[in-house]
């Protein structure tokens, strides 16, 4: 088993929260005043109207992300705050990359954006455009090989991330975490 | 029923019990004002300037333990507010703030005296609303009292633009809140506290850290039990003196920066260290590396926010301190601990740095001890913030709960005469001494005016040394005396200001006098100052050095005369 919950720098947590204006100033001005760092943020409606979902990715030891987790929860608009282990979640993110091409390289860069499984959604005579889907990691390394090309612009959504079925086969939690859950924090 | 906005704000604030609102009106907030004379049962009292406002509000709340109210209008009116509900955030006390706004249509055009207060108050606030419609009113301010005075108490900040007060709507009134994203814990774990218990039946040096939340939650009689009943020594924050009576053969004082060396050295002694209502401030730990780190440590808030923030905890509770306390005290069994309780009256006795210096000069300490002796430690003690704060912690025997009412987390100089104003109107009957540095008791001593006007006996004695006194030792001890812009040489006659406002003044300079000023101020039936002309560079000591341990500890060197 990994860690327990993802690597010391990339730590994702989500929050359901109130869908009212006002809010997303609340949680930013919350991790601004901390002094704690937000990677990658990304909100939307959720399943229940009025409320939305957040997905953050917060840079820091444990310790620093356990207080992360407490202080939105201390907020009157988030409802409820879920620590997601990135070894039982599922974690993906939407990138657009616009790379300079030309007739001679296109079919070369087609063949990169095929073994990503990603798409080119516009091609003009100097650059085209690739659509790609996935973890951090997946998109960090399909740019890194663009750059090869030079990459003139790139759109993240930010990670959006959702906890793989909760039933009985799901790990227990670490005894410490565990003692921390049982007392109320 | 029809009720325009204003009417709304005042019926629902009377709902809630509310008997007095300190205030300052202005033309956003004028259409709320208007309608008062509707409500004679809501108590106005005008302040002076809005800070004030919100001070006495906050000192209200610290006596009364209900949410104090303050009033301002919009622009100016709300940010004078500020480090009022800073203050007031700070240290956990439950306050409601109602501020007008521009008209709707003029938000976000920088109309005349707008200011964005909920956006400025975002972070010194438990929680604020701006409020949009007439008809939200009832239930923003039934869910801004209740987020305010429960959980960990803390300010909350209503704005209402002015055409909403006059907006007219059919009301309804809630009679129960929705706030599915605000539940708090109150309960404790009881496996927690089953463990908790255990630590302390097997603990052999145990002290117990008392805070805040011990008078926040109410929880003395449940603090008391536990101590007696397992012979824990009790040491108390600044915020917590009060909570276990300082002339009780457990008391051990108060611990960190400047509290008595031998609690600080319980502290590091100690093998378990019982946290309850506090958050292990940086005044109190110093360098948190070195701080005591020889014991377990279990603590209890109802914040989990504030646990394992500062210090790490081996038995986190997350509750309402009362009732884990009660649920605690059950478990706790019955023990002497002879020789652990004689450690701590060695520790006192080879550290006696609460005895006052006899010399024939007038120091501070010795003022206040006269004070505290004259009032039978039964009064309400409202400092401002600094040397006069440390030496009114130290050298005043507090028997009562909520008897210290002073800005500790935000460290508000000018607290001291607002926040006396609000503890008065919160306890009628009782005597009320504001300590005073000359340099807060200047920030704010327009309030003076509106003691007079409302009838408000606060009593204050100002500790004039000419300095801002507490900045002056921090050059002397570490600046070689060089003391950049804190002498106060124009400070004006405190005894004819008073003659001005047509109270009580008088002034001290020699020792014999203090008692006779101090029972004269008591006697005059209205606000008194007497002026205290104490040495000028008379130092708090003990002192540990700000970020430093409990082992480099300045203790008062040893003074050429004898002890009394």
């Amino acid at each position: 088993m990994a860690t327990q919950n993802g690597s010391q720098d990339g730590h994702t947590i989500t929050a359901l929260v109130e869908d009212k204006p006002g809010v997303l100033n609340r949680i930013t001005n919350m991790f601004r005043r901390r002094g704690y760092n937000i990677a990658s943020l990304a909100v939307g409606p959720s399943e229940i109207s009025g409320l939305s979902r957040m997905t953050f990715v917060v840079e820091g030891d444990p310790a620093t992300v356990e207080q992360v987790a407490k202080n939105l929860n201390k907020l009157i608009d988030v409802i409820k705050v879920v620590d997601v282990s990135q070894d039982h979640s599922v974690r993906r993110e939407l990138a657009l990359i616009r790379v300079r091409s030309n007739v001679q390289n296109r079919s070369e860069i087609m063949q990169i954006v095929d073994i990503f499984r990603a798409n080119i959604v516009d091609v003009a005579p100097d650059s085209l455009i690739v659509e790609v889907i996935g973890d951090e990691e997946k998109v960090d390394a399909l740019i890194e090989l663009l750059q090869s090309f030079s990459v003139q612009e790139v759109m993240r959504t930010g990670t959006v991330a959702m906890g793989r079925g909760m039933g009985p086969d799901r790990a227990p939690a670490p005894e410490g975490l565990r003692m921390r859950m049982e007392s109320g924090l | 029923m029809r009720r325009n906005g204003g009417q709304i704000v005042c019926e629902a604030l009377l709902r809630e019990g509310v008997d007095v609102i300190f205030g300052l009106p202005g033309g956003a907030i004028l259409p709320l004002y208007q309608i008062l004379p509707e409500y004679p049962e809501l108590r106005h009292i005008l302040v002076r300037h809005e800070q004030g406002a919100a001070h006495a509000a906050d000192g209200y709340a610290r006596v009364t333990g209900r949410p104090g109210v303050a009033w301002a209008t919009s622009g100016p009116g709300a940010t004078n507010l500020v480090t009022g509900i800073a203050t007031a955030q700070m240290d956990s006390v439950p306050m409601v703030i109602v501020t007008g706004q521009v008209g709707r249509a003029a938000i976000g055009s920088d109309a005349f005296q707008e200011t964005d207060i909920t956006g400025i108050t975002l972070p010194i606030t438990k929680h604020n609303y701006l409020v949009m419609h007439a008809s939200e009113i009832a239930r923003v301010i039934k869910e801004a009292f209740y987020i305010a005075n429960s959980g960990r108490p803390g300010p909350v900040l209503v704005d209402i633009p002015k055409d909403v007060f006059t907006e007219e709507v059919e009301v309804e009134w809630p009679d129960k809140i929705d706030l599915p994203g605000y539940k708090p814990n109150l309960k404790g774990h009881s496996g927690m506290i089953r463990r908790a218990a255990q630590m302390i039946n097997s603990a052999r040096r145990p002290v117990i850290l008392a805070g805040h939340g011990v008078i926040i939650s109410r929880a003395y009689d449940e603090l008391r039990e536990l101590a007696e009943t397992a012979q824990i020594p009790v040491v108390t924050t600044l915020l917590g003196i009060g909570c276990f009576p300082e002339d009780h053969v457990l008391s051990v004082g108060m611990p960190g920066m400047h509290g008595m060396a031998y609690a600080s050295l319980a502290i590091e002694e100690a093998d378990l260290l019982i946290a309850l209502g506090m958050r292990f401030d940086d005044r109190i730990t110093g360098d948190t590396s070195t701080f005591a780190t020889r014991s377990k440590k279990i603590h209890v808030d109802v914040d989990p926010t504030e646990i394992g923030k500062n210090i790490p905890v081996d038995v986190p509770i997350v509750g309402d301190l009362k009732r884990v306390l009660i649920e605690m005290n059950k478990r706790v069994e019955p023990a002497d601990r002879l020789e652990w309780l004689n450690e701590v009256e060695q520790l006192k006795r080879d550290h006696p740095s609460m005895l006052v210096r006899k010399t024939d000069k007038l120091i501070p300490q010795y003022v206040i001890k006269e004070i505290s002796e004259a009032t039978q430690g039964k009064a309400t003690i409202v400092t401002g913030v600094g040397q006069h704060q440390m030496w009114a912690a130290q050298h005043y025997t507090f028997r009562e709960p909520c008897s210290l009412v002073s800005s500790g987390g935000a460290g508000a100089m000018g607290y001291e005469v607002p926040g006396a104003m609000g503890a008065q109107v919160g306890s009628p009957g009782k005597v009320v001494w504001s300590i005073a540095g000359d340099g807060g008791f200047q920030m704010t001593m327009c309030e003076l005016a509106t003691m007079v006007e409302n009838r408000i006996p606060v009593k204050i004695a100002i500790f004039n040394n000419g300095f801002l006194g507490m900045v002056r030792q921090w050059q002397e001890l570490f600046y070689e005396r060089s003391y950049v812009a804190t002498g106060y040489s124009g400070n004006p006659d405190f005894v004819k200001l008073a003659d001005a406002f047509g109270i009580f003044g008088a002034r001290v300079t020699d020792k014999t006098q203090v008692r006779p000023a101090i029972m004269d101020a008591m006697k005059f039936d209205g606000p008194a100052i007497v002026d205290f002309v104490v040495e000028q560079e008379e130092n708090v000591y003990p002192m540990i050095p700000s970020g430093m341990s409990v082992n480099e500890m300045i203790e008062e060197p040893q003074p050429q005369e004898a002890l009394r």
